[in-house]
């Protein structure tokens, strides 16, 4: 019995180690017929275009970084506002009342979010608030990223403000200060480290996002590098998926390989954050 | 009294006037009450426009096509298309996880909890699964690509949908490892000691206790982990699932799933002639594939609830 159980618990490691394995054996294939100096492209308009064998990295890495911004500009203060509404201020009925929405809301499917960007916050949103050139744009994509988000936001940071003890909010009421003061100057730095780790969290779910930046980024697989947050952009997901594209093509050339290296890059990405934010809740729990 | 002086007097007489006076204009207080109302305000309007944008294009198709739109299959023409390949794509898929991933996941959590002891591999083991949880889901899409539908290709003879439930499986497994370990930790010593105590072996504790009295929460967890499934698209796209045209469904052909359905459509223009349009079914999709999962997270809370009651002993 034990030697099943041992065997289910090392399935998980085999798993890992096939990731690494896939994507680092990929990546060094689509390195040996793209070097490492291709991946900035010298053009006049320099871009991402895998079809005619250009592979841009600072396009899809500036996408990614102006689309996880944004993100982050929207989920930081409607999740953190949430989390400390919910945690300081929100009766025990409230609370019951707006905790089961917040959960639907993260258990949203991100293909249909990906609907809402590209059919609201496009078209209507975006379009009227800034007059794009084009409809679709790396800011809707953004933002319904960070729609996607709120969720994680506000569940990991409420959680370490509930963490916070009571004393330390009743010694702050004890020497006089008010509720907002208590809030604070009290309980945000005491629940600092949750906060900083939903924080890391959320970029890694932000950047590691795929549905919407490949539905509301505006771009079908390719584009020319830009940093306007105003212009239709690729993130490395949405490469990635584009790259896949078409159901019958067959695993060879540079243009489709190039899926492993951006699973790479995003896979070190992505665990390096997940590792940092790891470091923070666990100074949460050693300190409460 | 002598002692002190009036000026000082009056200076105290204004310092405690002014901060009786202030306490009632607290207004930073006030200020960030009312950041906060604002931002629970706007999650939740976004949450319900959201809901509204989805439901008012989706309502004309099933007003107009009633059940043809469920059994109907994905084309070209939005007056004639249906979501029946979605719904069967969706269906094996959610059964691939319950086959695959709660035996394993549950498997793997009894022996991390009861079995393993506190050793240095152990310890990978579960920071190894923390980690898997956290990857993005389109680089498992990667690993079934390679390994579902490339090297275990004899058995799910490739893009199909035996390989899309393998992936979504493998997805999910970390989520019900990780559930099924709360909730066996939450299992109260004791109840394993009284086993032990009238000559119980670790299996027949873990079979007859543990797991019963844990039932509700590892419940709680795959139910969540099925709807995350459900949901998933970005590995779908990267497995092969259909866009285009599926006359027929099968295990052994090629296969699409609720959440590519509504991907695909979302991008396509509709035929100028159509009543309906794509954005329409597209929605109609989604409102179906959001009742599916809503409809799985609510059992989930429900087994939490009463998981939670069971623990305080009511």
């Amino acid at each position: 019995m034990t030697l099943i159980f041992r065997i289910a618990a090392l399935t998980s490691v085999v798993i890992s180690a096939l990731i690494v394995f896939t994507l680092v054996r990929g990546a060094i294939e689509f390195l040996r017929l793209v070097p490492l100096s291709g991946l900035i492209d010298d053009a006049k308009t320099p871009g991402w275009f895998p079809r005619r064998n250009r592979f841009d990295l600072p396009t899809v890495v500036l996408g990614t970084l102006i689309m996880s911004s944004i993100a982050m500009v929207v989920a930081v203060p409607l999740g953190l506002g949430t989390a400390i509404f919910l945690a300081e201020y929100a009766s025990s009925r409230t609370r019951r009342i707006i905790k089961p929405i917040i959960e639907v809301l993260a258990g949203m499917p991100s293909v249909v979010v990906g609907y809402f960007a590209l059919k609201f916050i496009a078209p209507e949103l975006v379009a009227n608030l800034f007059q794009p050139d084009k409809i679709q744009n790396m800011t809707a994509a953004g933002i319904g990223i960070g729609i996607l988000i709120v969720p994680i936001m506000a569940s990991i940071s409420e959680d370490s403000l509930s963490a916070v003890p009571g004393a330390l909010r009743e010694a702050s009421y004890g020497v006089g200060a008010r509720k907002s003061a208590t809030v604070i100057r009290v309980v945000l730095p005491a629940a600092v480290s949750g906060i900083v780790a939903a924080f890391i969290i959320a970029v890694s779910r932000a950047i590691g996002e795929t549905m919407v930046a490949t539905m509301a980024g505006g771009l079908d697989g390719s584009g020319a590098r830009t940093s306007s947050p105003l212009d239709p952009g690729l993130s490395i997901t949405a490469a990635l998926t584009n790259a896949a594209g078409g159901s019958d093509q067959a695993l060879v050339g540079a243009p489709v390989k190039v899926l492993f290296f951006l699973g790479l890059l995003l896979f070190v990405v992505t665990m390096g954050l997940n590792l940092i934010a790891d470091k923070f809740v666990r100074r949460v729990r050693q300190k409460y | 009294m002598a002692l002190v002086s009036p000026s000082i007097k009056a200076t105290t007489q204004a310092q405690v006037r002014a901060s009786i006076t202030r306490r009632d204009r607290n207004i930073g207080g006030l200020v960030l009450y009312v950041l906060l109302l604002i931002a629970v305000a706007t999650t939740l309007l976004v949450l319900f426009t959201l809901l509204a944008r989805l439901f008012a294009p989706a309502l004309p198709v099933f007003r107009d096509r009633g059940l043809s739109f469920f059994t109907g299959t994905i084309g070209s023409n939005p007056d004639k298309v249906g979501i029946w390949p979605g719904l069967y794509g969706s269906f094996i898929i959610g059964i691939g996880v319950i086959v695959v991933s709660i035996p394993l996941g549950v498997a793997a959590a009894i022996y991390l909890e009861d079995y393993a002891q506190n050793r240095w591999y152990n310890r990978l083991i579960v920071i190894n699964i923390r980690n898997l949880a956290g990857i993005p889901a389109v680089i498992y899409g990667i690993l079934g690509l390679t390994i579902f539908v490339g090297w275990l290709e004899p058995l799910t003879t490739g893009k199909t949908v035996i390989a899309a439930a393998l992936t979504l499986a493998v997805l999910v497994l970390p989520i019900v490892i990780i559930t099924a370990t709360e909730a066996i930790r939450s299992v109260p010593q004791g109840l394993r000691d009284a086993g032990y105590g009238v000559g119980a072996s670790k299996w027949e504790v873990t079979r007859d206790h543990v797991l019963p009295y844990a039932a509700p929460g590892i419940l709680t967890g795959t139910v969540l982990s099925l709807a995350r499934a459900l949901g998933e698209a970005a590995p779908l796209i990267l497995i092969g699932a259909i866009t285009g045209l599926l006359p027929a469904t099968s295990l052994d052909g090629p296969f699409t799933a609720l959440p590519m359905t509504i991907y695909s459509w979302s991008s396509k223009a509709t035929p100028p002639k159509s009543v309906l349009g794509f954005d329409n079914v597209a929605a109609a999709a989604g409102v179906a594939l959001l009742l599916l999962v809503l409809v799985f997270n609510i059992i989930a809370v429900i087994f939490r609830n009463r998981f939670e009651k069971q623990r305080i002993g009511l």
